[in-house]
């Protein structure tokens, strides 16, 4: 069914689709989520969490200065976080430009990675403004590269000044690029969209359109990925599996460096849209610092005492 | 010989949690009420004002969107250790102005109290200094208290830490971030004073604390457009006309007071702000 | 995938309980002549054992509580006064997880409440009320500043800690001396409380501490050297002790019993309104007099709030409370269970329907799972009666008007809940509540400089904020 049936892709309908989605209290959200911050998840439980968390991590290079020697490193790292325990779990994907999805490609399956998915970011990332010749394109030459995974962001300007069908119409339009041979992510920028009922009604904006996963940020902006910002998310796509029978994935990306708050993230998708949701083909982690905090407390768990930096690598 | 050789103090100035000496590297010398050197005071010029009030202004919201009880707290804590430095305090004060080691222990007792009567005004002045408005009509209405933003102050000459404590206190617990100029003549109290709000939790920017000339930053105080209030308290009455008026261009609130312990000193730089809603469904 | 929270006990080892404890009396501890054992609801083991205070020993307080008031008390500055209730407030900051934890032991109530609520409102309870202590004459609370002198306070089991903060300290701060009766079921925070007044060094006498049962609340209640009493508890014993003092010149304040209802529009913003729900009448096993008990929902979302409303519920953890993951903890006693099952079997019977999600409860200690009743009306006794427990009645409403009467419709009046994104309907909606607390898009906000107290059967009084300043002061009422 078209839209899932809910919108028929005229401006009115999902205007007021939009419309009639229940407001979120700011207060009420942010108690929450930080209620369930306060979960103390230790031994079994937390073990069982430093594992799931690494296999979420899309580990990600999303500089100006890359090279391939970078993305290279970066993936090995990500086959094998830790070179010294092959027990490690492999993170659920590595995240770059588009134009290092090739090199990106190439090097994991010459190391044996070739279920490691490449993720692009693409359609004018981070901004996002381009005209839409160039954002298709973007993705495009992303997945012919090798890309399984496309990250692209919303346009902000449009969304903040009501455009919504514009924004939907460039998410349907990139869904189609993608067919089925690379999942969707879409970036909501929720930094830029500031209000909760802003990520709320982006949030049911993007998977009408037909996102496969809603991302919180590219990064490149704070806040990014605040936890009650990923609360909202989370309640998005449980109440839009009642409304559908789809799982829709949830991504958050930026800000989140330590183990804990890695955590803190698991917990909020356990609590809010369930343990369905507790595997990286409907949960991953945007980082890149993360990773090593992980391996950190992975070492002390089995260890019984502090690690230090020296004992992980860099890349 | 006996006895070792004390290592001398270096009074600096206080702006933005930092001890920067002033930008111009001039000094002036500060003497004991019985003519022996005390130390080299910097003398504070016009851009050391300029820099503390950026620092202030940065500072300003995040202290106005504290709790009360945070607020209160942190003033709470600058007693606790301004309690804790009596003797160091005490001692400076005897040097300064010649009072009994008793009059100067006396001097920071009363200093500490006023602290502590100040800090507990933070989460009541807003229930008695508000007011919901029997308004004719269908409509809430509401008047809530709030902070003025930057406030200067030049501090006064008599009394050189209680008349500081007094001047700033009543700043600080409303919200306000505030540059304070040092009396001239006796501005070690004050710059020691900085030592106290350092290990208090007062965030940076909060308090700034200058010593130099009254007569040469008086004027930048009431000329600067981002200085919202001033308390001249500490200034010869004689000045009053010239300060106000240069402080009429950004319309600063201008004020001097004669009560200490006195809740008007903490209204005199607030605003009050009003607020109308209708009743209905 | 199943993320199952491993065991994260909070330790014990932080606490220090004695195997027997006296009363607090002219700043000494003082032997008991008869006691009684307090448990741990959680697991019945005994915690230690209490004394049982008499006649003899109220009026040994009470002659220490006038001494203290003559002699040193009434003689300070409120400067002074307000100093003393400073450092009070700092050392329970200091000590917080030993108060916290023993609050847990004795009361059943979960960790994360008692590190979070109970302890840091009980310390900020005492740091509001001790800058009061020398403000009194601004207070606006009339031009006499007089204390009563002694004031007799007997406080619930829900909140041992923090009810005493909010008896003890506005009584100090307005310069009266204090003799003070925690519950039978939850004394051993107020017996650490007398520890904290030792520290401080609080004059001999000024606070004085006698524990015991419902006889000696009697005595506290009928000696004739006290000046003012301070209840919170059940609206019936409340009543008890208006008829006792009602011969006397005694003053009085009370803070009763409630049935409070939380109001779900249609325009909420549901999320949090589930929230709001779950925290109104879960919070503290709903042993809350101020609990949002009755759940009076707009038709045009009944159904979809309850059922989101079920879902949340299935992922209340019950079980150890000094556990830091668990959210619903025991309930108090013996006594209070065999209340809730009483009451919720009279829902079964009058015809509402009861639904509980399914959740293992331990096997020793006195455990209730969250529950809800559906199809309640106004005449049902869990509609009108307070439960006192984690049980929730939901009715519903057509039309705003209908709401609130709902709500008003019974005899107490201390709290209410509104939920909706409008501001004028939540506005129209507090002008028409009868109630002492209203809680708009949110509940259970407490606040020491937020007054507190009930309409009609709930109460005589306020707690916190300038307006609870009066109770404490003679004022000009004869």
């Amino acid at each position: 069914m078209k839209f899932y049936g809910l919108v028929d892709g005229s401006d009115t309908s999902l205007r007021n689709y939009l419309k009639q989605l229940p407001g979120v209290d700011q207060v009420g959200a942010d108690a929450r989520a930080a209620m369930l911050a306060t979960r103390s998840i230790k031994t079994t439980s937390k073990a069982w969490a430093i594992d799931t968390a690494i296999s979420m991590v899309d580990l990600t290079t999303l500089e100006g200065a890359d090279t391939p020697g970078k993305v290279q490193a970066l993936c090995s790292k990500a086959f094998r976080p830790d070179p010294t325990n092959p027990e490690v779990p492999h993170v659920g994907a590595v995240c770059v430009y588009n134009d290092m999805v090739g090199i990106a490609r190439q090097h994991l399956d010459s190391i044996g990675a070739k279920e490691l998915p490449v993720a692009a970011v693409s359609t004018a990332f981070p901004s996002g403004r381009a005209s839409m010749a160039v954002k298709l394109q973007d993705t495009e030459d992303a997945i012919l590269a090798g890309a399984a995974e496309i990250d692209m962001v919303i346009d902000r300007g449009a969304f903040l000044s009501g455009r919504y069908i514009e924004v939907f119409e460039e998410i349907v339009a990139i869904r189609e690029v993608c067919g089925n041979r690379a999942h969707l992510k879409v970036i909501l920028e929720t930094g830029e969209l500031v209000t909760y009922d802003n990520v709320r009604k982006a949030s049911y904006l993007a998977m009408l359109a037909g996102a496969d996963f809603i991302k919180t940020s590219t990064g490149k902006v704070t806040p990014a990925a605040t936890p009650p910002v990923v609360l909202v998310m989370l309640e998005a796509v449980r109440d839009f599996y009642d409304l559908t029978k789809v799982r829709i994935g949830v991504k958050p990306a930026g800000g989140i460096r330590t183990t804990k708050d890695a955590i803190k993230q698991l917990v909020l998708v356990n609590e809010t849209a369930g343990p369905e949701w507790l595997d990286p083909s409907l949960f991953r982690i945007g980082a890149s610092a993360l990773l090593n905090d992980l391996l950190l407390q992975r070492m002390k768990m089995s260890d019984g005492y502090y690690a230090s930096p020296n004992y992980v690598t860099i890349d | 010989m006996s006895g070792r050789l004390e290592v001398m103090k270096t009074y600096k100035l206080y702006i933005n949690g930092a001890f920067p000496r002033t930008e111009s590297g001039r000094s002036y010398e500060i003497k004991s009420h019985s003519g022996e050197f005390l130390a080299n005071a910097c003398l504070a010029s016009r851009k050391d004002l300029r820099d503390a009030v950026v620092a202030a202004r940065a500072a300003q919201p995040g202290w106005a969107k504290a709790t009360a009880y945070n607020r209160g707290q942190i003033i709470y804590r600058i007693a606790e250790m301004l309690e804790g430095r009596a003797d160091q305090f005490a001692q400076e004060i005897s040097l300064q102005t010649g009072a009994t080691a008793k009059e100067s222990l006396q001097e920071v007792s009363e200093a500490v109290d006023l602290l502590v009567w100040y800090a507990g005004w933070s989460d009541k002045l807003p229930s008695l200094a508000g007011a919901t408005n029997p308004v004719s009509g269908p409509f809430y209405n509401f008047t809530v208290p709030e902070a003025l933003g930057v406030v200067g102050v030049i501090a006064p000459i008599e009394k050189p830490l209680f008349g500081f404590v007094a001047a700033i206190a009543p700043i600080l617990v409303s919200g306000n971030t505030a540059i304070a100029l040092a009396s001239s003549s006796a501005p070690l109290s004050a710059i020691s004073f900085a030592e106290v709000v350092a290990t208090s939790d007062l965030p940076n920017g909060v308090l700034n604390i200058l010593s130099g000339q009254q007569s040469e930053l008086a004027p930048w105080f009431a000329s600067h457009m981002d200085i919202d209030g001033l308390d001249i308290s500490g200034l010869a009455v004689d000045q009053h006309g010239t300060i106000k008026e240069a402080g009429v261009e950004n319309l600063k609130r201008i004020s001097s007071f004669a009560e200490t312990a006195e809740p008007g000193r903490i209204l005199a730089f607030m605003e009050a702000k009003t607020v109308w809603h209708p009743i209905g469904n | 995938m199943n993320f199952e929270y491993a065991a994260a006990p909070e330790s014990r080892s932080v606490v220090k309980i004695d195997p027997v404890y006296g009363h607090f009396i002219n700043g000494k501890w003082v032997t008991g002549t008869s006691h009684f054992n307090s448990i741990n609801p959680a697991t019945e083991e005994v915690l230690s054992s209490i004394a049982l205070g008499t006649s003899a020993d109220v009026d040994a307080a009470v002659k220490a509580a006038r001494n203290a008031f003559d002699k040193s008390w009434s003689k300070l500055s409120g400067r002074e006064r307000g100093k003393y209730l400073f450092r009070i407030a700092r050392i329970m900051q200091e000590r917080a997880r030993e108060f916290a934890v023993l609050e847990t032991l004795d009361n059943g109530k979960p960790i994360r409440e008692s590190r979070d609520v109970d302890v840091p409102l009980s310390a900020a309870h005492f740091f509001y009320h001790a800058g009061w202590a020398d403000k009194l004459e601004f207070a606006g609370v009339g031009t006499t500043t007089t204390p009563h002198g002694v004031v007799g306070q007997i406080i619930p089991w829900n909140f041992p800690l923090l009810m005493l903060a909010w008896k003890v300290a506005p009584a100090l701060a307005t310069g009266n001396t204090v003799v003070l009766k925690p519950a039978e079921t939850t004394s051993l925070t107020a017996l650490l409380f007398a520890q904290v007044c030792q520290q401080a060094g609080l004059p001999e006498g000024v606070v004085n501490i006698v524990t015991g049962d419902g006889s000696t609340g009697a005595a506290i209640v009928n000696h004739p050297g006290i000046d003012k009493i301070a209840f919170t508890g059940s609206t019936d014993v409340g009543k008890l002790i208006a008829r006792a003092v009602s011969a006397t010149n005694k003053s009085l304040t009370l803070e009763l019993g409630g049935k409070g209802a939380n109001i779900v529009f249609g325009d909420a913003a549901i999320d949090e309104a589930v929230e709001g729900i779950v925290n109104g009448i879960f919070f503290n096993q709903g042993h809350v007099c101020c609990a949002g008990s009755r759940l009076i929902l707009q038709e045009n979302i009944a159904d979809e709030v309850l059922e989101k409303l079920k879902r949340r519920m299935e992922k209340i953890r019950v079980g150890d409370p000094l556990d830091k993951n668990t959210d619903l903890g025991a309930i108090n006693s013996a006594e209070q269970l065999a209340k809730i099952h009483e009451l919720t079997a009279a829902g079964d019977t009058e015809g509402a329907a009861r639904w509980s999600p399914n959740c293992a409860l331990p096997d020793k200690g006195f455990w209730f799972a969250p529950t809800i009743f559906t199809g309640v009306t106004q005449a049902h006794r869990i509609a009108r009666e307070e439960i006192f427990g984690p049980v929730l009645s939901v009715l519903t409403f057509r039309t705003p008007n209908e709401a609130i009467e709902k709500a008003n419709n019974t005899p107490f009046g201390l709290s209410a809940g509104i939920w909706s994104e409008k501001g004028s309907n939540i506005l129209w909606a507090t002008q028409q509540l009868r109630a002492g607390v209203i809680w708009a898009n949110t509940f259970n906000k407490f606040d020491p400089a937020s007054p507190f107290g009930g309409y009609k059967e709930s109460g005589w009084g306020r707690e916190g904020g300038r307006h609870g300043l009066s109770a404490y002061l003679k004022g000009s009422a004869k």
